[in-house]
């Protein structure tokens, strides 16, 4: 009985591993909160073109000699409030965040192969990392980091939830009753910029749209109560960067950015699948039924 | 990029011989061509219809297609194209739910179905260890080792892509412009929007092999989004996107050969540019042109 405690004991007793669970649960709880607003509001589209910003951003400070994560959050926030000036009323459209996202990845190449063939010698695992995410890699003070600003994002996003949850809900309402929803919509982008900014380090700039959208439509189709549904993708951004954390570091051949997504879609994809399955196997042997009772 | 490219001159003859002197570079503007014109057709229905993110999502589950295909040993070409329909199929079959508490799910489905696509990418990547080069080439793109073969393939792609939508292009666009009332003039709305994304995947996949998976927008939004700010009409708007798409593309690839540089870098430059002229055209000059143009493409 006492063996999986021996072994999470081991598991702890790395400090490489404490440092990834300390910068993987803040920042599971900040796109979790932040990604519930983003499916309810649609906005999955801006979570995915400011993921590949980072990119392009963190490269652009490497560039230029600087701390990639300086690049990451400055990028990503001009980047969206840039694309949310660009749209009406603060909101992203669908062709300028298309156009916006092609070019700015286009200038992220640009910078990766400037940054290959002029820094090679100094760190060429740089790519994949910001790319796919490098968690255990972290330093106690980069961790820190992480943890510190995913807080202060959750922070700021459960202070604005209840008028955000209005202007999401019914804008014209919102707007009518004085509620800022042009304040609300750019500061909410922000928020998800800033988010994509702290999970680049966990799960990578491709890879953390699924922590933002699987966690928040698992819980959008578990409950329709907004506060109840927003602690739920909270828990399970969290349970899906712990197991998969701890699968990973189980079985080393798996990397921990597929284990954590893995962790975060397969429940969804549970919820939303099994129910159907079940209601037409459920109808399927009623029929059966019926036509045994006829025969 | 070769180490013999020889400089750029003013001789614009000359320079163009220099870039069709090899082989290799006569595939790549073969295959842009093939790519360029499948993306514009594609892409105007993709930008009128607002799915740029499917599209986009769909580029990208090339990514563990390529590197799946690499793994298992076979060329990469046939796992883009696998995994890209099979990302089309899926997305086509997840239940979406509509209802009272329903709110858009759509968009969580797609995030949802890219990140874990990405995800498989990753895994696939560490399972066959060493081969990043090749990584960087799925993502960004290389027009240097395009094969005779490979411009066979996305030939016979794209002219089945075409014929595909020369038929359901017509009631695609009824049903693009306005759903509800094409829907109840009977045009059978699952059947087309399911055939669509399976074409929107094929030309995903063919785009991805030219300019990486990432950077497949630059062909598939851009361009298309550019004429339909230009002009209302469907049929100039569409021709226009692909002649902008092909423009664009042997451009790129001219400026790449003689630059260091990726040539997905010029190819988003290009389209990004164009993007930002058509916008400022219309917003500062188009109403001294008389008629002014309406947005969208709906005719």
């Amino acid at each position: 009985m006492l063996l999986p405690f021996a072994a999470l004991a081991g598991m702890f007793s790395h400090p490489f591993m404490r440092y990834a669970f300390l910068a993987g649960t803040a920042v599971a709880v900040a796109s979790g909160l932040v990604g519930y607003f983003a499916v309810l509001r649609s906005q999955m589209f801006v979570g995915d073109a400011l993921s590949h910003a980072a990119f392009t951003g963190a490269f652009a400070a490497l560039v230029v000699g600087l701390d990639a994560r300086l690049g990451l959050f400055i990028i990503t926030v001009a980047v969206a409030l840039g694309m949310g000036l660009l749209g009406s009323r603060g909101h992203a459209d669908d062709v300028v965040i298309g156009s916006v996202f092609a070019w700015v990845l286009g200038l992220g190449v640009l910078l990766l192969a400037i940054y290959t063939t002029e820094r090679s010698t100094t760190n060429g695992a740089a790519g994949p990392a910001i790319l796919f995410g490098s968690i255990f890699g972290l330093t106690a003070a980069s961790a820190g980091i992480a943890a510190l600003l995913a807080l202060v994002t959750a922070g700021v996003l459960l202070i604005i939830a209840r008028p955000l949850l209005f202007a999401s809900v019914d804008e014209a309402v919102a707007a009518a009753q004085g509620v800022p929803v042009r304040a609300l919509s750019l500061g909410f982008l922000a928020l998800i910029a800033l988010t994509t900014a702290e999970s680049t380090q966990v799960v990578g700039a491709l890879l953390l749209l699924g922590l933002l959208a699987a966690p928040a439509a698992a819980a959008q189709r578990l409950t329709t109560r907004p506060f109840r549904g927003l602690a739920l993708a909270a828990v399970l951004a969290v349970a899906a960067v712990w197991v998969g954390l701890t699968v990973s570091y189980a079985a080393p051949r798996l990397p921990p950015s597929f284990a954590v997504i893995a962790c975060a879609a397969l429940p969804y994809a549970a919820i939303a699948l099994v129910p159907g399955v079940v209601r037409r196997l459920r109808r399927r042997s009623a029929s059966r039924i019926a036509t045994e009772a006829a025969v | 990029m070769p180490a013999d490219a020889g400089g750029l001159s003013w001789n614009l003859a000359a320079d163009l011989q220099g870039v069709l002197a090899y082989h290799f570079m006569v595939n790549a503007f073969l295959a842009g061509a093939v790519v360029a014109v499948l993306a514009g057709l594609v892409g105007w229905f993709m930008v009128l219809r607002r799915e740029s993110f499917v599209g986009h999502t769909l580029a990208v589950t090339g990514f563990p297609g390529a590197a799946g295909a690499t793994l298992v040993g076979i060329s990469a070409v046939y796992g883009f194209f696998a995994f890209c329909v099979a990302g089309a199929l899926i997305i086509t079959a997840l239940p979406r739910r509509r209802g009272l508490h329903s709110f858009s799910e759509e968009s969580a489905v797609v995030g949802t179905v890219q990140a874990s696509a990405l995800a498989c990418g990753v895994l696939f990547v560490s399972l066959y260890r060493g081969f990043l080069n090749s990584v960087n080439a799925f993502l960004f793109g290389s027009f240097l080792g395009i094969t005779d073969s490979q411009v066979l393939v996305l030939l016979v792609v794209a002219a089945l892509a075409a014929v595909t939508l020369a038929v359901i292009g017509r009631p695609l666009l009824f049903l693009s412009v306005d759903a509800d009332v094409a829907a109840a003039s009977g045009v059978p709305a699952r059947p087309l929007t399911a055939a669509f994304l399976i074409l929107l995947g094929l030309a995903a996949a063919a785009v991805s092999q030219i300019t990486g998976t990432l950077l497949v927008f630059a062909l598939l939004v851009v361009p298309p989004a550019t004429a339909q700010l230009l002009t209302a009409r469907p049929f100039f708007s569409l021709m226009l996107a692909v002649l902008l798409g092909l423009a664009i593309t042997w451009l790129g690839l001219a400026i790449a050969y003689y630059s260091p540089y990726p040539v997905g870098f010029f190819i988003t430059t290009l389209a990004f540019a164009s993007y930002l002229a058509a916008r400022t055209w219309r917003a500062g000059l188009a109403p001294h042109f008389g008629r002014p143009a309406a947005a969208r493409g709906a005719a």
